[in-house]
């Protein structure tokens, strides 16, 4: 007995040393700050390309504020982290970084001193940057952006999760690390596309749902998730769009904001497109349309040629149903001002559905009292009837016509009022 | 010659009997109160009483009102504080007040008739009197005070 638990607190001792190991990463001394880092300018174009197309400034940016100056609040559903400072400042930004300080931060998610980073800072998707590439960052980041002063703010984690060495627990369970290997299978520029996607641009990190630990949950990649208050959509088969994605959809969309067939860029999707990926060479956006068309699975099909897009034009389509209630319409507007009673019919606003106009054998008399009006003269002395012939077309009066006949008296419809209302046009003239 | 009251005062205008009588009143009798709107007896912005009633002037022929008692807006009340004038006024109902003119003609004519409208009688009877500034929330809001106002005065 006393030897099973002796080797069992054995192993015990040799997993925790283990991961002690695993755990444990020293500090990387500081550069000399008063030294100008020397980059190559294409190398520092590279770098700001890269930087935009993982949207680096979105989380290392306050709003209104200096870029990458940090203290943009991320909030990550157990408390809200500050973006840190990205300038070359030497006290609270990465002035005092070297090279290997920021290969180390964003391909192990550790910082200068040792310490585990917070995963709100994608490094499981940067870790698939090749060195070469995280380079080309740190070289636009230190020469190109102006240092600001600007202390970062503690983030509000609560304890236990606020303890950095319990990170890397997060780090074996969720982390796949080590650079993109190329599918040999797969075209350049799909190996392009999902170098892009997986890494620096980090499309996951947003449409892939996250376990109750916050890790991505990798059996259901790209499957979408809620981010911000709005709805990542699926980039799989799932995708709820009748029209698929093809590449040139996806493309289309992710340099210019738009897709024909599905929408606009909005919420945190608009800067990913604006202040992102638009920004890449356009072989380079083509990549991530091919790739990410692939794990939508969509055939490249015409989508103008789809039954769905013809059956949405055709449902939008305004006909002449909407016009159903003309006549009633016509009546409020031209009518009702006087033809309209409450409690009881008052002699000069004379209710049409009881009037004899209205259910004799024929139409004559209405269509002759709109098309004509009423003069001071007959009906109530001094008050008049404005004529509408001037006003209404034949197919107008006839529609209130047929109103008032059918809706408002219940009765019969007369036939051919239309034609009735030209014909007693053409027969009669203004009476003087 | 056509001869009709206007505002109370009698007159006489030698134009053609099909003329309208918004030309009559606005060109020839000089009252640019009454507005032309559509012309075609659709927004109500000509509106002015024609015995009492609420009538579009841009599509009445002036032949029709020969003998007849229009009044127009100038003529409504003679301080030009008729209830619904004061309401009006109180309640800044007006925006561009191109409408305005037709709007209290038809509102006055209402209240004549339906001394205690609802909101649906007044949008009844006030659709047919558009309003290019949607002033229609505080037209409504003008025309119940001034149903009040004139009630309280009827009843006191």
């Amino acid at each position: 007995m006393k030897k099973i638990i002796a080797s069992v607190g054995g192993l015990a001792a040799v997993a925790a040393a283990a991961f002690g190991l695993y755990a444990y990463h020293g500090e990387i001394g500081p550069r000399d700050a008063r030294e100008k880092p020397a980059f190559d300018s294409a190398v520092v174009a590279k770098g700001r390309e890269l930087a935009a197309a993982g949207f680096c400034a979105e989380c290392h940016t306050q709003p209104g504020q200096a870029p990458y100056a940090g203290n943009y609040p991320l909030d990550t559903g157990f408390g809200i982290i500050y973006g840190s400072n990205l300038t070359p400042d030497p006290e609270t930004g990465i002035g005092l970084w070297t090279e290997a300080a920021f290969n180390r931060a964003l391909k192990q998610g550790v910082d200068r001193k040792g310490r585990n980073l917070f995963p709100a800072f994608p490094y499981d998707h940067f870790t698939k940057m090749t060195d070469e590439d995280v380079r080309a960052v740190y070289a636009y980041l230190m020469s190109e952006v102006k240092p600001v002063r600007n202390q970062v703010k503690d983030s509000t984690i609560p304890f236990p999760l606020n303890i950095r060495w319990l990170q890397s627990g997060w780090k074996l369970l969720f982390v796949d690390f080590g650079t993109y290997q190329p599918d040999k299978g797969k075209s350049d520029l799909w190996n392009r596309g999902a170098y892009l996607v997986e890494g620096v641009s980090h499309c996951g990190a947003c449409h892939t749902p996250r376990n109750l630990l916050g890790g991505e949950e990798k059996s259901r990649q790209f499957e979408g998730a809620v981010i911000d208050k709005w709805i990542a959509p699926a980039l799989t088969s799932a995708n709820a769009s009748v029209v698929p994605w093809t590449a040139k959809d996806l493309s289309g969309y992710l340099k210019s904001g738009v897709s024909q067939y599905h929408g606009v860029s909005v919420g945190p999707m608009g800067p990913v497109v604006h202040a992102g990926l638009r920004k890449l060479p356009d072989r380079d956006v083509e990549a991530i349309g091919v790739y990410l068309a692939d794990k939508l699975k969509t055939p490249d099909f015409d989508p103008a040629k789809n039954p769905l897009v013809q059956a949405s034009l055709a449902t939008g389509r305004t006909d002449r149903t909407y016009r159903d209630d003309e006549g009633k319409r016509l009546y409020v507007t031209a009518c009702a001002s006087c033809h309209y009673n409450v409690k009881e019919v008052l002699p000069a606003r004379p209710d049409l559905a009881i009037n004899s106009a209205t259910r004799i054998s024929a139409p004559d008399n209405l269509i002759q009292v709109i098309l004509n009006g009423v003069v001071s003269d007959d009906g109530i002395q001094g008050v008049v009837m404005p004529r509408f012939r001037d006003a209404l077309s034949d197919q107008e009066i006839a529609a209130i016509v047929n109103y008032l006949r059918g809706q408002r008296a219940q009765l019969k419809p007369w036939d051919d009022v239309e034609r009735k209302v030209g014909e007693i046009r053409k027969a009669t003239t203004t009476r003087h | 010659m056509i001869t009709f009251k206007l505002n109370g005062q009698d007159v006489s205008v030698d134009v053609d009997g099909d003329t309208p009588l918004l030309w009559v009143i606005r060109d020839e009798l000089g009252l640019t109160g009454t507005k032309f709107g559509c012309g075609i007896g659709m927004c109500g912005a000509c509106t002015v009483h024609v015995g009492g009633r609420a009538t579009r002037s841009c599509a009445t022929p002036a032949s029709y009102v020969s003998g007849a008692e229009v009044v127009t807006i100038e003529g409504l009340d003679p301080k030009g504080a008729h209830p619904l004038q004061t309401a009006w006024s109180e309640l800044n109902v007006p925006q561009c007040g191109y409408c305005q003119s037709g709007q209290i003609m038809q509102a006055a004519a209402l209240l004549k008739d339906i001394p205690d409208p609802t909101d649906d009688d007044i949008d009844a009877v006030m659709t047919g009197n558009l309003c290019r500034c949607m002033t229609y929330i505080r037209i409504r809001d003008a025309v119940r005070k001034a149903a009040a106002t004139m009630k309280g005065a009827k009843n006191g």
